[in-house]
């Protein structure tokens, strides 16, 4: 009963903690990139959601916002900067590009990044408003609460 | 400068290498044998017409027609504020035609774009490598008989 109790609290709290702390790596590859610099800078102010911190290497962030077109000449790139993400990882797709491939059914574009690597939160809108974002984000926020915290790493399967 | 006296000295000029000229939109269309483009555009980039200008090259594919593909270059007159249009005509079977590299510079990468997704050989072009699409990328995209769904990933998808 001793051990249940706590593991059920330092869950809780590692999510709690987790949800706060996003260090968020922008992949921006497209005019979706504007949505995200207004949601990120001071009128939107990403940062009231514990999500300020902007990390420019994988190695060093949790949360993966891929902002914009990813072509097939791209995906390689997408997947070797997920790889490069240490755990807890969670990934973004911003805007419709990155959700299914948008506008853009044909030969040159991804159809939707979930094809290269796993998706915790879609953000539709071509581009999203910076509200639709926050909204995204406080989406993730619930779902990391929510969610079973790892802390002895497994290998993710993709 | 009078517009219509540019096609009329190509006309004097060339002769029976002019296969047709119009006036679309405002703008007089050109089109030539493709084995005289660079003579044609070496003629109007000099004075008087001072064509100093590319403003695009690109390529058309009408599918079904013979000869099947259209060259396009679109020119620009900066001192006498004029445009002029060219099309040569390509047929498949020898599907190559002169570089406007060594005239204007901004031709080599339009060309190398035509040669990625059309597949259209260039001679004399400096550096002709592929500048869109990624290396094992199979056919030509831009073509009309490029299959609509076809996809070539680089990498594995998730299903």
């Amino acid at each position: 009963m001793e051990g249940s109790f706590i593991t059920t609290k330092f869950n809780d709290i590692l999510g709690w903690a987790r949800k706060y702390s996003l260090f968020h790596y922008p992949y921006v590859t497209a005019c979706c990139g504007m949505e995200y610099m207004s949601a990120a800078c001071a009128h939107f102010d990403i940062d009231r959601f514990g999500a300020g911190w902007t990390r420019f290497s994988p190695r060093q962030s949790d949360m993966l916002l891929v902002v914009g077109t990813i072509t097939q000449k791209l995906a390689p790139v997408l997947r070797t900067v997920y790889e490069q993400m240490t755990e807890p990882k969670w990934v973004v797709a911003f805007g419709t590009c990155a959700v299914s491939g948008g506008i853009y059914d044909n030969y040159a574009v991804v159809q939707g990044i979930d094809q290269i690597i796993p998706v915790d939160i879609y953000i539709p809108g071509c581009p999203p408003r910076p509200e639709t974002v926050l909204n995204g984000l406080v989406k993730l926020q619930e779902k990391i609460q929510k969610q079973q915290q790892e802390w002895r790493w497994k290998k993710r399967k993709y | 400068m009078e517009k219509k006296k540019v096609l009329e000295d190509l006309k004097q000029r060339f002769q029976e290498k002019i296969k047709e000229t119009s006036v679309q939109f405002g703008d007089e269309v050109l089109a030539i044998d493709k084995d005289s483009l660079l003579d044609v555009v070496k003629f109007l980039k000099a004075e008087p017409y001072a064509y100093a200008m590319l403003l695009d090259l690109t390529c058309v594919d009408y599918l079904g027609r013979e000869p099947r593909f259209d060259m396009v270059y679109h020119l620009y007159s900066l001192s006498n504020k004029h445009r002029l249009r060219i099309k040569a005509q390509l047929s498949e079977k020898d599907l190559s035609v002169d570089s406007l590299t060594p005239i204007w510079k901004n031709a080599n990468w339009l060309e190398r774009e035509v040669f990625d997704l059309f597949g259209v050989n260039f001679n004399g072009h400096p550096d002709l490598r592929r500048i869109f699409m990624y290396d094992g990328f199979e056919g030509f995209p831009l073509r009309k008989d490029y299959p609509l769904r076809k996809r070539q990933p680089r990498i594995p998808l998730r299903d």
